[in-house]
């Protein structure tokens, strides 16, 4: 007979913190805030154990709004931090969040890497095709005739493919989720952090004040692969082809198993002997 | 059997030291035999530093392996070289100023390799011709080095069953004939050298137990795992790759790893997550890396996380020298990051120094949460000597933790008296925090208001200038009213200029920092009571450290004046004697 | 839609859609806050109490009951979230009360129709019965709001005009 109140089970409001989010409202962050609440608590492991690991902008304002461990750094750096703290301390959940101008502009390199380094952790990108912070400059997302006070004319630049890029770079687990669908989002980021290995869910999440017109997105999306692709291959043209708006786990390699080598421990006094004369 | 001309006189013995310079190119194998020199003399009793001169090629290009020996630890190279022995003349003369000679000097050429060059020759040394190749030939497999190596031994004396220890050790893999063909070439070249009349023995020692054999990259990296480093990110880089490649299969034996980074904006960034695990890290590199770290600099010092950032100095600046050394980076090491970003910066004095050192950045980093720049450099990094083991240290770095956190309530950023906030280590209950390179109030939440940034900032501020450094900041040495300042390897070259000095009757006092940042101005002050001058020697143009010193102890400026020069050149102690003579006469 | 089985499940469903509820006006009352919108923030802050007194209220009537534990995407919702939860788009911070209560409204009228189609859907009796019951307790919601939106001004033309430009402030 259980009890309604169960103070073992947790709760997605055990991992919102105190703090007030500073995000417009209507901000599409706000779904994937819930979405992944939702998700932390459906995996069961209390917040101290939890991390999540950010670097510059509206959405990289994330881990502030949680509370687990987290680290705000530097603009496109949130991977590397994420990555060390993963290695040294792998007995944590490390989840790495931010936008699409610092996950795939100035952290565009560690992104490639992250995907290749296969890491065991989550990687979830706000995209909304704008750099919000800032005030509505184009990120490597945004359509190419869009108009912005710094490229008055669009920029004339073909946008990016995060998920074929992710496929490219070795990433073993990539989907797509939309921040209007929290429920259906918690699912992914479900899947996604209880993958062992870089899980990259890509987010479509409208900044409504700065892209108004993306109040259509709800409207443009549509179900993804009925099964998550198993050869990167088909994945990346199913990719390419597909209008950037098809949701789910679109791409989930074959379980790599992950090396384990195993080192006979010693003493430091035992190095300090290739020295000694 | 006199098959060439006799040398007649001895070699001037100089300081009860004595150097060589071995040089070749395409593939002589100089390295290794000076390698195997150094080694032999260690295991004999001798202390040595052995350092190298190449060329730009990757392969087969111009080499010269420079090894001085002696009775005492060395931290300095040598004024001249008492033998210059060249297996042949390819492009050596581009290491002329590298292998200073003088009347004193002798050098030893192949004649079937040609004249001595002539800016070599200019030196005045004296010259034999030696038939290194021929002799070679009569060997089956025989090479050249080998040769040149028994003769370099037989001159000082080594004995002749030690390097075939160490040559066996060394050759063994490559098969019987191999080993058969090096140890004739050996033996030849140890006859050739007692029919001779070439002395530089050193004085006699016995083989003394506890002495280390390692290179200053070594050094850095024992010394930061004694401190209790065990995680490490890098991006590979001359001179501090070898750093790295040498932790990467130790770590893991120790419960570690170390992982290779895409660049260095990444291998910062992940020792920095490594830091906030709880784990104490690391990351290695030159000047080039250390210029894109600086924002991560800002970052750690911001968010207070604990650092070490080792930079094995090159000459800059931008890509520079290489593979040559300098101390031009200790603005960058002080100053490096926007806004007001105080941080540690230590240098370790010599490759012996830079165990103990590299294990005090540790604990300052940790203590005082940190980064904490080690400046080493390219002719310590890569130079391998022999110094006496250092002291077990059992002191370890620790991180100031809070007693009982209340859910909710723990505040990171706490204004203290010592300005060390209690730090979580993730995965403690209760214990959440953002590490927060905006400006935070002691929560940790981002602020703008003028009264969080100034708190945070004073308690940076103050947890730096109130640590009880010790008495590791500086080695004091002497007394006078005179007295140089140093930091970093310079010391090694000064200690010697002064004691040839000070026998004379120069009375002057020596004072190596090791602590550069934060500025330990009362110690120097009181370091400096009683002397009337003090001179700042550095291997850089714009006088680095004697600026910093006017500009934060400015009361000190009337007594101090500078001797600063721009590498790659390194300091040698004649250069120091002869500038403190004049300077101390003017 | 799917059907519903059980008494357990029917009131994991009906509780999961006040306890949503009430977080998401939580929520919004305190965007409106934060962006100094008292008036809407009042409005939402009242709904999510309301909210949470009709969680008691059935936590109440489930006493005994042992509730289905439902993964968030496994709820047979008939929208992306549960019935009465404001999707987080539909916030605007300059928005009017009269706004948050056609949020309401929305939210209480999906909730009549998923208490509708799950009384005509279930194979069960007792939810039947149930389901037709709570269904009529939120067409009394209903009317609530539409009494409550009655006395709000509608929105003037021009509401959500801001003259300052927006600031970046990282």
């Amino acid at each position: 007979m259980n009890d309604r109140v169960d103070t073992k089970r947790l709760d997605a409001k055990d991992f919102k913190s105190d703090v007030k989010p500073i995000w417009c409202p209507g901000c599409g962050d706000f779904g994937v805030l819930a979405a992944l609440t939702r998700a932390l608590a459906m995996l069961g492991r209390p917040p101290e154990q939890i991390a999540v690991v950010s670097g510059i902008g509206c959405s990289s304002r994330l881990p502030a709004y949680t509370s687990a461990y987290g680290f705000h750094g530097l603009h496109g750096r949130a991977l590397p931090v994420a990555t060390g703290l993963k290695l040294a301390r792998p007995d944590l959940e490390v989840i790495a969040v931010g936008g699409d101008g610092d996950g795939y502009s100035i952290g565009g390199n560690h992104f490639l890497h992250a995907c290749r380094r296969n890491v065991d952790m989550a990687y979830i990108v706000m995209d909304n095709r704008v750099y919000g912070m800032t005030k509505g400059q184009p990120s490597p997302t945004t359509e190419s005739d869009w108009e912005a006070d710094i490229a008055p004319e669009g920029t004339g630049l073909r946008p990016f493919n995060p998920t074929a890029l992710a496929v490219a770079a070795g990433a073993t687990f990539v989907a797509r989720g939309f921040s209007g669908d929290p429920n259906g989002l918690a699912k992914l980021m479900t899947d996604a952090i209880q993958w062992r290995g870089f899980a990259f869910v890509e987010v479509l999440s409208p900044c409504l004040t700065f892209r108004p017109e993306q109040k259509e997105w709800k409207e443009m999306t549509h179900a993804g692969p009925a099964e998550p692709i198993g050869d990167p291959a088909r994945a990346a043209a199913w990719m390419l082809e597909d209008d950037g708006f098809g949701l789910g786990v679109i791409y989930r390699a074959s379980e790599l198993p992950h090396p384990v080598h195993l080192h006979r421990v010693v003493a430091l006094a035992e190095i300090e002997q290739e020295f000694a004369l | 059997m006199a098959e060439f001309p006799r040398f007649i006189g001895k070699l001037h013995m100089q300081q009860e030291t004595v150097a060589f310079a071995l040089a070749g190119s395409g593939g002589a194998g100089v390295m290794t035999i000076g390698a195997m020199l150094l080694e032999a003399a260690a295991r004999a009793g001798y202390y040595g530093l052995f350092s190298r001169l190449s060329g730009p090629q990757v392969r087969g290009g111009e080499a010269a392996a420079l090894v001085r020996l002696g009775t005492r630890e060395i931290g300095a190279p040598p004024d001249r070289y008492d033998l210059l022995l060249a297996i042949d003349w390819g492009h050596v003369e581009r290491f002329v100023q590298e292998i200073p000679l003088s009347t004193n000097s002798l050098i030893i050429g192949d004649p079937k390799m040609g004249e001595v060059p002539a800016a070599i020759a200019a030196s005045g040394a004296r010259t034999l011709q030696v038939p290194l190749a021929a002799e070679a030939q009569k060997i089956p497999g025989g090479r050249p080095n080998m040769i040149a190596l028994g003769i370099v031994a037989g001159f000082t004396g080594l004995p002749q069953n030690a390097i075939e220890d160490i040559v066996k050790g060394r050759i063994g893999g490559k098969g019987e004939a191999a080993i058969d063909a090096s140890v004739a070439g050996l033996k030849r070249g140890y006859e050739m050298a007692a029919s001779l009349d070439v002395d530089v023995r050193l004085p006699a020692v016995a083989a003394a137990p506890g002495r280390w054999l390692l290179t200053g990259n070594q050094a850095v990296g024992v010394g930061v795992l004694r401190g209790g480093v065990r995680f490490v990110a890098s991006y590979p880089i001359t001179p501090a790759t070898e750093l790295v490649e040498w932790m990467a299969p130790v770590l893991p034996r120790l419960g570690g790893q170390l992982v290779q980074a895409e660049d260095e904006l990444s291998a910062v960034n992940i020792a920095l997550g490594g830091a906030y695990g709880g784990v104490p890290s690391m990351t290695a590199t030159s000047g080039p890396g250390l210029s894109l770290m600086v924002e991560a600099l800002g970052l750690a010092t911001a968010a207070e996380l604990p650092l070490v950032v080792v930079d094995v100095m090159r000459g800059g600046p931008s890509t520079g020298i290489p593979t040559k050394s300098e101390q031009s980076d200790l603005n960058l090491a002080i100053y490096g990051a926007h806004g007001d970003a105080p941080r540690v910066v230590v240098a370790p004095l010599s490759i012996a120094d830079a165990v103990p050192t590299a294990q005090w950045s540790v604990e300052i980093a940790e203590a005082l949460q940190t980064p904490a720049i080690l400046l080493s450099d390219q002719a310590m990094g890569q130079s391998r000597a022999v110094i006496d083991a250092p002291a077990p240290d059992t002191t370890t770095a620790t991180r100031i933790a809070p007693e009982e956190i209340q859910p909710r309530a723990y505040k990171r950023y706490a204004l203290t008296d010592s300005g060390v906030s209690p730090m979580t280590r993730p995965g403690q209950p209760n214990g959440q925090w953002i590490a927060e390179g905006l400006t935070h109030n002691e929560a940790g939440t981002p602020s703008s208001a003028a009264q969080d940034h100034h708190a945070q900032l004073a308690k940076r501020l103050r947890k730096l200038q109130q640590y009880d450094f010790g008495a590791r900041w500086a080695q004091i040495e002497g007394e006078g009213e005179l007295a140089v300042i140093t930091w970093g390897s310079t010391a090694g070259a000064v200690r010697e200029a002064l004691a040839r000095l000070r026998p004379r009757g120069t009375q002057i006092k020596h004072i190596a920092l090791r602590l550069i940042a934060p500025l330990q101005t009362e110690r120097l002050t009181q370091a400096l009571t009683g002397v009337q001058r003090a001179l700042v020697i550095e291997l850089n143009q714009t006088a680095q450290l004697h600026r910093y010193l006017l500009g934060h102890a400015p009361e000190l400026a009337p007594r101090l004046s500078g001797h600063a020069r721009p590498g790659p050149l390194p300091f040698r102690p004649a250069e120091i004697e002869q500038r403190i003579d004049s300077w101390s006469a003017a | 839609m799917t059907p519903i089985h059980s008494l357990p499940e029917f009131y994991a469903h009906a509780l999961a859609i006040e306890e949503e509820a009430a977080a998401r006006y939580q929520e919004l009352g305190d965007q409106m806050t934060e962006h100094h919108n008292q008036a809407a923030a009042e409005l939402f802050f009242w709904l999510a109490g309301l909210e949470r007194q009709h969680a008691v209220d059935i936590g109440k009537r489930a006493q005994g009951v042992a509730l289905a534990q439902i993964a968030p995407w496994d709820y047979k919702w008939q929208s992306a979230e549960s019935p009465e939860t404001a999707s987080p788009e539909s916030a605007h911070y300059l928005m009017t009360p009269w706004h948050a209560l056609e949020l309401a409204l929305a939210n209480e009228k999906r909730a009549v129709e998923f208490f509708e189609t799950v009384a005509r859907t279930t194979p069960d009796d007792a939810v039947a019965r149930l389901a037709r019951e709570f269904a009529a307790e939120e067409r009394i919601h209903v009317s609530y709001v539409e009494q409550a939106l009655a006395k709000e001004a509608d929105p003037t033309a021009g509401w959500d005009e801001d003259l300052d430009d927006p600031q970046a402030v990282e």
